[in-house]
C-alpha cells in the first residue's frame, strides 16, 4: 500500500443556491501521508469547511478524485460512505457532538454498534479508548456530568475507537478555554507521536501552530502549503 | 446494527422521557385494555347465561309448552301481545293428550306459579314464588333436597297440604330450628314442610331460593290458576337429541288438538333454554361485531399519536441523527432504529393495556358473579396489534430520518 492516506485531485464543489451556483471548492489537488499532522486553515468562506466535509466522506465532489487509503470514494454511495466513515475516518467536532442521554462508555462504543462488532469485544475496545484519553475512571458519567474538556476526550477516544486511517478535527478547541485547549492540543500530538494521521480544521494561528504541515485555503484554491519546524519539534 | 442494540436503545430513550411516552403510548394502551376486558367480560357472560340463567331458569333438556313465550328480549309490538293475550291457555286434557300421545320418552309436570306471603310461628316472608307442580318437577328442575323428602304421587294426587320450601324460606322464617314437620301459612292454610331445597344462589342479583313447591292441586292452586288450565307444562327428555323430537312431536299433537289448518299460526308457545338465550345471543355477537370497530378506531388514534410523537423526535434529534451518520449509521440503520423505537413503544403501550384488561376482568369476576376469563388469543392479538400498529406508525418519520442529510443534520441546534 502507498505511504498516502489521503490523494486528492483536482477536487471542485458546486452549490445550487436558488437560481445562483456556488463554487465552493474551485480545483484542489492535496496529498496527505500516513502519520502527518495537517492543519487546514482559511478565513470563512475559503471553502475550508466543504473540504472537510470532503475528506470526512460526509459529501461527494462535483468534479475530480478522491482516494482515501487506497480507496476510490468520491463517486461511491451513500451507505458505502457510511461504511468508509465507520472504517476510515474518526471525527472530533468543534460542538463534540456526543449523544447527551448515552453514558461516556455508550458513546465510544457507538462507532462500533454500527461496524457490528459484538457487545464484549464492543465494551473491551470502548473501555480501552478511554483509559487512553486518560478517562478510565469517568466511563459511567453522561456528557452534562463532564467538563468541556473531559467531553473533547470522550470524543477523541470515540474517535479512534475503530483504529481510523485518519482522525478529522473540526475547530477541536473552538469550545474550549485556553488552558484546556492546550490540554486537547497535548492529546493531538501524542496521538500523532504514537503514530495516528492527524488533520485539524481550524482558524486559529495559534491552534494550527501544533500542526506540522500548514494549508491555508482562499476563495476555494489552496493558497499556501508550508512545514511547521515549530509544530513537528512539538 | 443488531435488533438487540436498537430494542435497548429504544428502552433507554423510552426510560428517560417516562411521562412523554406514557401518553404518547395511551391510545394503543386503552385500545388493547378494551380488546382484553372485553373478550373476557363476554366470554364469562357467555358462560354465566348458558350455565345460570339458561339451566337454572328453564333446565337442561327441558322445555315448556306455554300460551305465550316467557323470555322476551327487546319490545313486543302491540298487536303482537294483544293477539298472544287472545290464545286460550293450555289445559289439562291438552296435557293428557300430549302424555298419553308421545312416542320419546319424556317426564312431565303441570305447573303454575304465584307470589305470595308465607309465615310461620308469627314471622312473615313476604314475595315467595310459590310453586303449584306434578312430583316430577325436581327431577325436571334438578332440585337437590339439602334435608326430607319430596312429596309422594299420593299426595300430589290428593292435593295435599304439604310443601318443599327453598332454602332462603328455611332460612328466613326456621333460623335455628329445623322446619320439617312444621306448619307454614299459605293464604291462610297451613302447609307441612316435608322437604328443603340446598341453596342454589343467585342470578342477576336475584335469589334462587325464595320459593316453596306444593303438589299442583293443593289448595292454594285456586290463587295461582284457573282451575282445568295451567301456566306450563314442564316437559323433560333425556338428552338433546330427543327434545328436538319432542318438540316437533309436542307442535303436531297441539296443532291437532287445536285443529289449526296449515300455514295457520301456532296459538302456543314452546320456551327452551336455547330460546331463552337467542336475546342474549344477539347482544353477544352485536358485542363482538363492534368490538374490532371500536379496537379498530382506538388503534388508529393510538398510531397516529405515535407517528406524530415519532415525527417530533426526528425534529428533535435531527442532530442527533447526523452524530449517528457520521460515525458510520447506514440508511437503514437510522430507518431500524426508529421503527424499533416506535414499534417498542406501542408494544409497551400494549403491554400495560394486556395487563390493564386483566385487571379489570379480575375485577369483574371478583365484585360480580359473572366468571370473566382470560382468552389467550384476545392476549396473543393485543401484542400483535401493539407491535403492528408501532411498526406502521414508524414507517413513515423514520423514512424521513433515514433521508437526512448529515452534514444539514450536524448543522442543527
Amino acid at each position: 500500500m502507498s505511504d498516502l492516506v489521503i490523494q486528492i485531485r483536482d477536487l471542485t464543489r458546486e452549490y445550487q443556491m436558488g437560481a445562483e451556483i456556488v463554487h465552493a471548492l474551485r480545483g484542489v489537488t492535496l496529498d496527505i501521508r500516513r502519520n502527518e499532522y495537517v492543519a487546514i486553515m482559511g478565513p470563512s468562506g475559503s471553502g475550508k469547511s466543504t473540504l472537510m466535509n470532503l475528506i470526512g466522506c460526509l459529501d461527494t465532489p462535483t468534479t475530480g478524485e478522491y482516494v482515501l487509503n487506497g480507496q476510490e470514494v468520491s463517486r461511491m454511495p451513500d451507505d458505502a460512505l457510511a461504511r468508509v466513515r465507520n472504517r476510515e475516518i474518526g471525527f472530533v467536532f468543534q460542538t463534540f457532538n456526543l449523544l447527551p442521554r448515552a453514558s461516556a462508555l455508550a458513546n465510544v462504543e457507538l462507532p462500533l454498534v454500527y461496524g457490528g462488532v459484538g457487545s464484549r469485544e464492543r465494551r473491551r475496545r470502548a473501555e480501552a479508548a478511554l483509559v487512553r484519553v486518560g478517562l478510565g475512571d469517568r466511563m459511567d458519567h453522561r456528557p452534562n456530568e463532564l467538563s468541556g474538556g473531559q467531553r473533547q476526550r470522550v470524543a477523541i477516544a470515540r474517535a479512534l475507537v475503530n483504529q481510523p486511517a485518519i482522525l478529522l478535527a473540526d475547530e477541536p478547541t473552538g469550545n474550549l478555554d485556553s488552558t484546556t485547549s492546550e490540554e486537547i492540543m497535548r492529546v493531538f500530538a501524542q496521538l500523532h507521536a504514537q503514530g495516528q494521521t492527524v488533520i485539524m480544521v481550524t482558524h486559529e494561528p495559534d491552534i494550527a501552530a501544533h500542526a506540522a504541515r500548514i494549508v491555508v485555503l482562499r476563495d476555494g484554491r489552496i493558497a499556501s502549503d508550508t512545514p511547521n519546524q515549530r509544530g513537528a519539534a512539538a | 446494527m443488531h435488533i438487540r442494540d436498537a430494542v435497548g436503545e429504544a428502552l433507554e430513550t423510552i426510560r428517560t422521557q417516562k411521562l412523554k411516552s406514557f401518553f404518547s403510548l395511551i391510545g394503543v394502551l386503552i385500545g388493547v385494555t378494551f380488546l382484553i376486558a372485553v373478550v373476557s367480560i363476554v366470554q364469562g357472560m357467555n358462560v354465566y347465561m348458558e350455565d345460570k340463567f339458561a339451566n337454572k331458569l328453564v333446565g337442561l333438556n327441558t322445555f315448556q309448552l306455554r300460551r305465550v313465550p316467557n323470555f322476551n328480549m327487546g319490545n313486543v309490538p302491540e298487536e303482537t301481545w294483544r293477539a298472544w293475550m287472545r290464545r286460550p291457555r293450555i289445559n289439562y286434557s291438552e296435557a293428557k293428550y300430549i302424555e298419553a300421545k308421545m312416542a320419546t320418552p319424556a317426564i312431565y309436570s303441570r305447573y303454575c306459579d304465584e307470589t305470595l306471603p308465607v309465615s310461620w310461628n308469627g314471622k312473615n316472608a313476604k314475595n315467595v314464588n310459590i310453586w303449584t307442580a306434578d312430583a316430577p318437577i325436581f327431577q325436571i328442575k334438578n332440585l337437590d333436597l339439602a334435608s326430607g323428602r319430596v312429596f309422594t304421587v299420593q299426595e300430589a294426587k290428593l292435593g295435599a297440604a304439604v310443601a318443599v320450601v327453598g332454602f332462603d324460606i328455611a332460612d328466613k322464617l326456621f333460623k335455628g330450628t329445623d322446619p320439617l314437620d312444621k306448619n307454614i301459612a299459605i293464604e291462610g292454610i297451613p302447609y307441612r314442610v316435608v322437604g328443603v331445597v340446598g341453596k342454589q344462589g343467585t342470578l342477576f342479583g336475584i335469589s334462587l331460593d325464595n320459593f316453596a313447591v306444593v303438589p299442583f292441586d293443593a289448595p292454594v292452586h285456586r290463587a295461582a290458576c284457573k282451575l282445568g288450565f295451567m301456566d306450563e307444562l314442564h316437559i323433560r327428555t333425556a338428552d338433546i337429541p330427543s327434545m328436538q323430537t319432542a318438540l316437533t312431536e309436542v307442535e303436531e299433537l297441539m296443532r291437532v288438538q287445536r285443529r289449526l289448518k296449515p300455514g295457520q299460526e301456532d296459538n302456543f308457545a314452546m320456551q327452551t333454554a336455547e330460546g331463552a338465550l337467542s336475546g342474549w345471543k344477539k347482544i353477544s355477537a352485536i358485542l363482538f361485531l363492534a368490538l374490532p370497530m371500536l379496537v379498530g378506531v382506538s388503534l388508529v388514534v393510538g398510531g397516529i399519536v405515535i407517528m406524530n410523537i415519532m415525527l417530533m423526535a426526528v425534529a428533535e434529534r435531527t442532530r442527533e441523527i447526523g452524530i449517528r451518520k457520521a460515525l458510520g449509521a447506514k440508511r437503514r440503520d437510522i430507518l431500524a432504529q426508529f421503527i424499533v423505537e416506535s414499534a417498542t413503544l406501542s408494544t409497551l403501550g400494549a403491554a400495560i393495556g394486556i395487563a390493564a384488561g386483566i385487571g379489570l376482568a379480575f375485577l369483574v369476576r371478583a365484585t360480580t358473579p359473572l366468571p370473566a376469563a382470560i382468552a389467550p388469543w384476545s392476549v396473543g392479538l393485543g401484542v400483535l396489534l401493539g407491535v403492528t400498529v408501532g411498526m406502521t406508525a414508524g414507517v413513515y418519520p423514520a423514512t424521513r430520518a433515514a433521508k437526512l442529510d448529515p452534514i444539514e443534520a450536524l448543522r442543527q441546534e
